[in-house]
């Protein structure tokens, strides 16, 4: 309980600094830096809220594949160098107004929205879709008494009750790939 | 950790989420560069992420796991194009900065 909290409060300090030193540095690369290290603790909560799974893919596909991607292209356009901030000075002190104001009413509005207890009896409803299917993860979610994002538990729950959004995603990613190397084609070779 | 892990503080998660969702607002709202643009598109995307993670927990179930899994596989489409769409812009106006790519100003 009290390491939990002790490792809370260092976690979310660490997410919170480099949150605002992604926004502040001149540096595109540094800002990149510190945006993989507020997903890698971001990842650190997910395992903390039971789900490796999904801590995991945060890793894997976050914190490698989208920010490796973006160093390419940071590298790739040689715009590490930003120069100084041009014009709309005015900007930033409404944007932190906004800023301020949005995180009173979304704070307030997200905290009353949860639920006020914590159900821990009600895993006993959840249950494998497929019968025999991650037979020892639900059998360790029955006597835990939580549900535990196991990559066997998250895979059933995807090819069963959230199969068509699956499919539909596969077709958004296919989409992404062919637009990506379309936009990205030289002109020169479209007349071949 | 204790086998609760974060479970009992999911108030200061949701918290801490609705404070990166802000700065990844307001990072977005000041700097001028595209690409910094979209990484404050992506703490947003993360912050929505944790909130997502810290109420599944909360309500002890796996549906708020998967929506991650959707919403990481949306942001890595909205990345890859995004990306195609800064290299392309670069290489005609010579610059990642939104104010120059003013060409549809009336």
């Amino acid at each position: 309980m009290a390491t939990d909290i002790i490792l809370f409060v260092i976690l979310a300090a660490i997410a919170i600094v480099c949150a605002i030193a992604m926004i502040i540095t001149r540096n595109a690369v540094h800002s990149a830096i510190f945006l993989v290290i507020v997903m890698a603790t971001l990842a650190i909560f997910f395992l903390g809220l039971s789900g490796p799974f999904i801590a995991m893919v945060q890793i894997a596909v976050y914190a490698g594949a989208i920010m490796v991607l973006f160093l390419f292209v940071v590298m790739l356009l040689g715009a590490e160098r930003v120069g100084a901030q041009t014009g709309m000075k005015w900007q930033v002190p409404i944007a932190l107004v906004l800023g301020v104001i949005l995180l009173t009413v979304a704070g307030l509005l997200l905290v009353r929205a949860g639920p006020t207890t914590v159900p821990s009896a009600a895993t006993s409803s959840f249950t494998s879709q497929v019968p025999g299917a991650c037979a020892d993860d639900v059998k360790q979610v029955q006597s835990t008494g939580t549900v535990i994002g196991t990559p066997c538990l998250v895979g059933d729950q995807l090819f069963t009750a959230y199969l068509f959004p699956f499919e539909i995603v596969s077709v958004l990613l296919l989409a992404a790939m062919v637009g990506a190397i379309v936009l990205t084609r030289r002109p020169a070779e479209s007349k071949t | 950790m204790s086998a609760e892990g974060f479970s009992v503080l999911y108030p200061y998660l949701i918290g801490l989420s609705a404070l990166l969702f802000t700065l990844g607002a307001i990072g977005v709202l000041v700097r001028r560069n595209a690409l910094i643009l979209f990484m404050s598109v992506e703490l947003m995307l993360n912050a929505a992420n944790l909130a997502f993670v810290a109420f599944a927990r909360a309500l002890n179930q796996l549906d708020g796991q998967v929506f991650v899994f959707f919403v990481m596989v949306v942001a890595a489409a909205e990345v890859a194009v995004g990306l195609a769409l800064i290299v392309t812009i670069f290489k005609t106006k010579k610059s990642t900065n939104v104010d120059d790519i003013s060409a549809l100003k009336g």
